[in-house]
């Protein structure tokens, strides 16, 4: 009825749907900004949507199969909600931090990943999570073993004002290599810290100060301890539910929702400032507009690195796995002579993201090569038999400027990294520079408890 | 007395400025504000309500406005138990409008939603009785064919509101929440013409002596009518029931 009676005038306006715009919108929706939200696309989510198996098989495929042939073979479509990038969020990580404290997590169940499981001479292993698998793993020689417990020792008593813990150690002036040599640590153990449990994608870190990965260490030994199997959380229903999630929480605290609206024409002031967006429900204002970079891509440049991902569909569960429901498996780049490493994402119907029986496995990882796809062939291998496969290539996109000159703040593309830590640096420093001041999360009030 | 709690997911679904939010206000603080404004900052409002010896928990889920330019998320609909439809019985438009809700209701929810159908604002024919521009057999029409609950009821004087909620709470099927949140009191409840089974599952103090898995069984039997301190003090018809299979079927006490 009062569709047309829509305020044209906003403190900020949001432009696509995405985990990292959706929750820009929420945090300053919270803090009392006007917000309007707009996507192109009818569905939340952008590029980290999860969609249903017809609109998958839209995206990819030329000739999709019929509806009767898809629902005999995968069941009915609104069971299947497929990841477009595959992620998990680490259980102590920052998104569970903004999460818990925006009180999203009202709207939005996780269940624990299984485990993370590494590549080792053409076979998986799974990462210890706890001491007991520590002893028993093959991943590791018996002398090797003290030796690591001695560097994670290190890691965990660590105090920045408590010098005798450094043990000599300066995290901003040694290399990670340095501290690998000071604890006596070989090249298969190295290779382990660095990309099981620091999570770095290539060996270039080892050249670097080591306090990145020190923090990376740190932060996936307080995930494993958080719950215990894995450090990785997963949301039932799949990623896509983070974006609606805070897109809820941007509309309760008052924000408008405009999805399936193409921006027709951006308004600039003369002085070459963002002035306004017409769109076919009229002109709207705003001195900022937040944006993905498909929005603008006249303002967006490469960042040289492309992401190949494979979307598969298995019907049963992943071989030398004992049958987990959800799991990571992490391919090193040094175990099938490449630069950077394979990553498999791996979840279930116990996830409420594909019909009974079923399996989704997403390979992804930073092409090297001409024939991207050729590249994927070691993380095919381990999957075994695969029912059905999508395959994209994403070229990752970054802002070539702050922002600043004319009010347009652009988030940054989705990048290869298993977990959302990169993402959320970039919704704080997009956080930071739009309102002047860093992010403090502050805990919402309990209805319940008023 | 310590009732199993349900808790049931209600999502307000109608036009702008039927009463969506008036009615929870009412049922939830038994309250009432004049001329409120649109939907902001609490959209998750919850309210607990015996029935018999039960606990349900409403959840209720506002569309906080994402309902305006056909952007409610397909999580509102998610998990949904249950679903208020609100129309203004003096406005034609907002039963239109209805209509479109409870189909996208059928499509969007899962399939065992109940839903409830309800003409807001009755109040508004005491003063004038011309001002009713939707028929009550109209909405009762509409709820016959789609199988919905329907109720007329005013936030302003509270006419017929908890009612709504507590037909609900009576339909819904506590089985299968019990089942979700409340694990804890291995407790089901299934209704068949007014009769209420309850199958309770019991740790025994010991193991027993055939399998280590067996099961103790509960089952009372007892009529809604029955008064409520004789259902809660003497379970009605019970009988004890010494499963020793490892499959115990929790649908057919």
């Amino acid at each position: 009825m009062d569709q047309e009676k829509v305020d044209t005038d906003y403190d900020v306006i949001v432009l696509g749907t995405g985990i990292t715009e959706c929750i820009l919108s929420g945090l300053l929706s919270v803090d009392g900004k006007k917000v309007l939200h707009i996507d192109k696309q009818d569905h939340y989510g952008g590029e980290s949507a999860s969609v249903t198996l017809s609109q998958l098989y839209s995206k990819f495929k030329q000739n999709p199969p019929s509806k009767e042939d898809r629902e005999g073979k995968f069941g009915k479509d609104r069971d299947w909600n497929v990841d477009l990038i595959p992620k998990f969020l680490m259980a102590n990580g920052e998104l569970t931090n903004i999460l818990v404290h925006t009180d999203v997590t009202r709207y939005v169940d996780f269940k624990q990943v299984s485990g993370s499981y590494v590549f080792k001479q053409g076979k998986i292993y799974k990462v210890p999570a706890n001491e007991v698998e520590a002893i028993s793993s093959p991943l590791m020689g018996i002398f090797e073993k003290r030796r690591m417990k001695k560097f994670l020792e290190w890691i965990s008593s660590y105090k920045e004002d408590d010098v005798p813990s450094h043990q000599g150690l300066d995290l901003d002036q040694n290399t990670m290599d340095e501290v690998y040599y000071k604890f006596g640590l070989g090249n298969s153990t190295k290779e382990f810290i660095g990309h099981s449990m620091a999570l770095w994608t290539n060996d270039d870190y080892l050249q670097q100060p080591a306090r990145p990965s020190y923090e990376r260490i740190l932060l996936y030994c307080q995930s494993v301890a958080r719950y215990g199997k894995s450090p990785y959380l997963y949301p039932l229903y799949g990623l896509g539910e983070l974006p609606q999630g805070f897109a809820r929480l941007s509309a309760i605290y008052g924000g408008t929702y405009m999805l399936d609206t193409p921006i027709d024409e951006v308004v600039y002031a003369d002085d070459g400032k963002f002035e306004a967006v017409k769109t076919k429900l009229g002109t709207f204002k705003a001195p900022v507009v937040i944006a993905d970079p498909t929005y603008f891509p006249q303002k967006c440049k490469s960042t040289g690195q492309r992401v190949i991902r494979a979307i598969c569909i298995l019907n049963h569960p992943v071989p030398g796995t004992s049958s987990a429901d959800s799991l990571q498996i992490i391919i090193p780049q040094s175990q099938v002579e490449r630069k950077n490493d394979i990553y498999i994402a791996i979840v279930s119907d116990a996830h409420n993201v594909c019909s009974k029986g079923h399996y989704l496995a997403i390979i992804s990882t930073i092409i090297e090569t001409d024939k991207p796809h050729v590249e994927l062939e070691p993380a095919f291998k381990i999957l075994g038999p695969i029912e059905e496969k999508f395959m994209g290539i994403a070229e990752l996109f970054e802002p070539k400027e702050d922002g600043f000159k004319d009010n347009v703040y652009l988030s940054r593309s989705y990048d290869a990294s298993s977990h959302f830590e990169t993402m959320t640096d970039d919704v704080k420093d997009i956080y930071f520079r739009v309102t002047g001041h860093p992010l403090v999360l502050k805990q919402r009030k309990d209805p319940e408890q008023e | 007395m310590n009732n199993p709690v349900t808790s049931i997911k209600l999502v307000l679904l109608g036009e702008v400025a039927v009463g969506k939010s008036s009615i929870v206000l009412r049922f939830v603080s038994n309250d009432f504000a004049e001329n409120k404004e649109p939907t902001i900052g609490a959209a998750f409002l919850t309210q607990r309500v015996n029935i018999n010896e039960h606990t349900i928990k409403f959840e209720i889920w506002d569309t906080a406005g994402q309902e305006r330019f056909a952007s409610l998320a397909p999580m509102y609909y998610r998990n949904a138990q249950a679903a208020l439809v609100v129309y203004d019985v003096t406005k034609p438009q907002s039963f239109i409008k209805a209509r479109h809700w409870v189909k996208e209701l059928h499509e969007q929810a899962s399939k065992d939603i109940i839903i409830a159908l309800v003409g807001n604002k009755i109040d508004m024919l005491d003063e004038d009785p011309t001002e009713r521009k939707v028929a009550r057999e109209e909405g009762e029409k509409l709820a016959q064919e789609e199988n919905l609950l329907f109720f007329e009821t005013s936030a302003k004087t509270g006419a017929n509101v908890n009612e709504v909620f507590l037909k609900i709470g009576e339909n819904v099927p506590l089985k299968q929440a019990a089942d979700g949140s409340n694990n804890g009191s291995g407790l089901n409840v299934r209704r068949d013409n007014g009769w209420i089974w309850q199958t309770r599952l019991i740790q025994p103090r010991k193991p027993l002596t055939v399998a280590a898995e067996s099961l103790v069984v509960l089952i009372t039997k007892v009529h809604i009518s029955f008064p409520e301190r004789f259902r809660t003090e003497y379970g009605g018809v019970a009988a004890w029931a010494v499963n020793l299979c490892k499959t115990v079927s929790w649908n057919q006490p």
